[in-house]
């Protein structure tokens, strides 16, 4: 065997290993400093540093801004509708659908006795998410919702709004007091607390990472599926992908109402735990 | 391949050096997100849930007080029908009260006036044939008393002629020429 060839050989696999398949996979989930238009070129988006952080406007914060862009218009129209009658009409029908069922099905049950006050938040978070979700599944844009650091800083908020209203209800001391259950025996206490204060930590944790995954999960899967076409180099794969990938894409659109609902029901059930801690 | 599907997750998931990541945490969007979110809520609760929920509540309300005011109305009205069909019944019993009573003093008045009328009519022949029977003898005495006349005429006549059955005969018929044609 020529030694070129095991060269060209070894130098081609070492390459494709560098690459990684899933490279391009991860090319358009991740977030980046241009937003792609493939194949027309890319816009490239400023960079920002203050105070020596990095605080560049990326792909993921142009599209965070286009949903909140969407929202306060929409919700400006419908709001604007409502001043001429009280009768809804058109799409205000829709979001008034969206707003009572947070009110009456997602805040009123779960929190209860002055829900009220929670409800700017709960339907901030619901629509915004729910925007965002929606956002990712049109081409050439990206899903903020997939990026940890988005779910992360969410799930943040919703904590301290738990923690926030539940101190408030409760007061400090009671508040904490109260994270443990009756009847614990004396020598369990530390135990207890510390069990209870984790547990704390533990719910926005798994609302950070459920709903990234999720609305990761069903973008990787759609990509690995077109991958198929290109991974296998043949014509009679892609009717089985775009099929699959066109179920999972219509699947998305179920997952992004349904995580945009778990988000603020989970959220709103939190709340309500910390705000009514004797049930 | 479900293999290589998986490899290629697990790749996307490794964090590798240098390279980008999926878990990777960018404290810029961290403070963009935070930047983002905070306005997003302020902004909306200006401008969409208060004025949203309000018209809710309102119209709930107001669609609330509605149909308590159309279950009130109903009520009443149920209690005006009621009342109505109360009072129709009354007027019906009355009316048929009145009914039978101008029945019942219509067939007494009837009964009476025939028992009347027959007395009446009683009384008018009873009159009738007293009438009659004086006229009758009336006419009857007066008859009498004319026979009587003639017959003293008669025989006044035959004292004064007196002679032959010529003459009697002759006289007789005279007389009875004489008498009134009755």
């Amino acid at each position: 065997m020529d030694a070129n060839t095991v060269k060209a050989v070894s130098d081609t696999l070492a390459q494709a290993n560098n690459k990684s398949d899933s490279g391009w996979i991860l090319h358009h989930i991740l977030d980046s400093r241009y937003i792609d238009f493939e194949p027309f070129g890319r816009i490239p988006l400023p960079e920002i540093h203050l105070f020596g952080f990095d605080i560049s406007i990326t792909k993921h914060v142009v599209f965070m801004w286009l949903s909140l862009l969407i929202l306060v218009l929409i919700f400006y129209a419908v709001s604007k509708s409502y001043k001429k009658s009280r009768i809804p009409r058109g799409f205000a029908n829709v979001a008034e659908l969206l707003v009572v069922f947070v009110r009456d099905d997602i805040a009123k049950p779960t929190i209860g006795k002055g829900f009220e006050k929670f409800l700017p938040y709960l339907l901030t978070v619901f629509f915004f998410i729910l925007t965002a979700n929606f956002l990712g599944l049109f081409p050439y844009s990206a899903t903020v919702t997939s990026n940890i650091s988005v779910t992360a800083t969410l799930a943040t908020i919703s904590f301290i709004v738990i923690q926030a209203g539940g101190i408030r209800k409760n007061g400090l001391f009671g508040y904490f007091k109260g994270l443990i259950p009756h009847g614990v025996p004396v020598f369990l206490l530390p135990v207890m607390l510390v069990v209870e204060i984790l547990g704390l930590f533990t719910r926005p944790f798994a609302l950070a990472i459920r709903l990234f995954a999720n609305m990761t999960a069903g973008h990787i899967v759609i990509l690995a599926l077109i991958g198929l076409i290109f991974i296998l180099k043949t014509f009679f794969v892609a009717p089985v992908s775009i099929a699959f990938a066109l179920f999972i894409y219509l699947l998305e659109i179920l997952v992004a109402l349904i995580q945009a609902y778990i988000f603020t029901m989970l959220s709103s059930l939190f709340i309500g735990m910390a705000v009514h801690q004797e049930h | 391949m479900l293999g290589m599907l998986n490899i290629a997750l697990i790749a996307l998931l490794e964090t590798e050096e240098g390279k980008p990541s999926l878990l990777a945490v960018n404290p810029g969007l961290i403070f963009w997100t935070v930047i983002t979110f905070i306005i997003l809520l302020i902004v909306l609760k200006k401008v969409a849930w208060k004025p949203i929920l309000g018209v809710l509540e309102e119209r709930e309300t107001f669609i609330k007080d509605s149909l308590d005011k159309a279950e009130k109305a109903r009520l009443e009205a149920e209690k005006l029908l009621a009342e109505n069909r109360e009072a129709m019944a009354r007027t019906e019993e009355e009316a048929q009260k009145i009914i039978a009573q101008g029945r019942e003093f219509a067939e007494k008045l009837k009964e009476q006036i025939i028992s009347d009328s027959k007395l009446e009519a009683k009384k008018m022949l009873d009159d009738a044939t007293a009438e009659i029977k004086r006229k009758n003898d009336e006419a009857f005495e007066s008859l009498k008393d004319q026979v009587a006349m003639i017959a003293i005429q008669a025989a006044e006549k035959i004292m004064k002629e007196n002679l032959d059955t010529e003459k009697q005969k002759h006289l007789v018929d005279r007389f009875i020429d004489d008498l009134p044609k009755n």
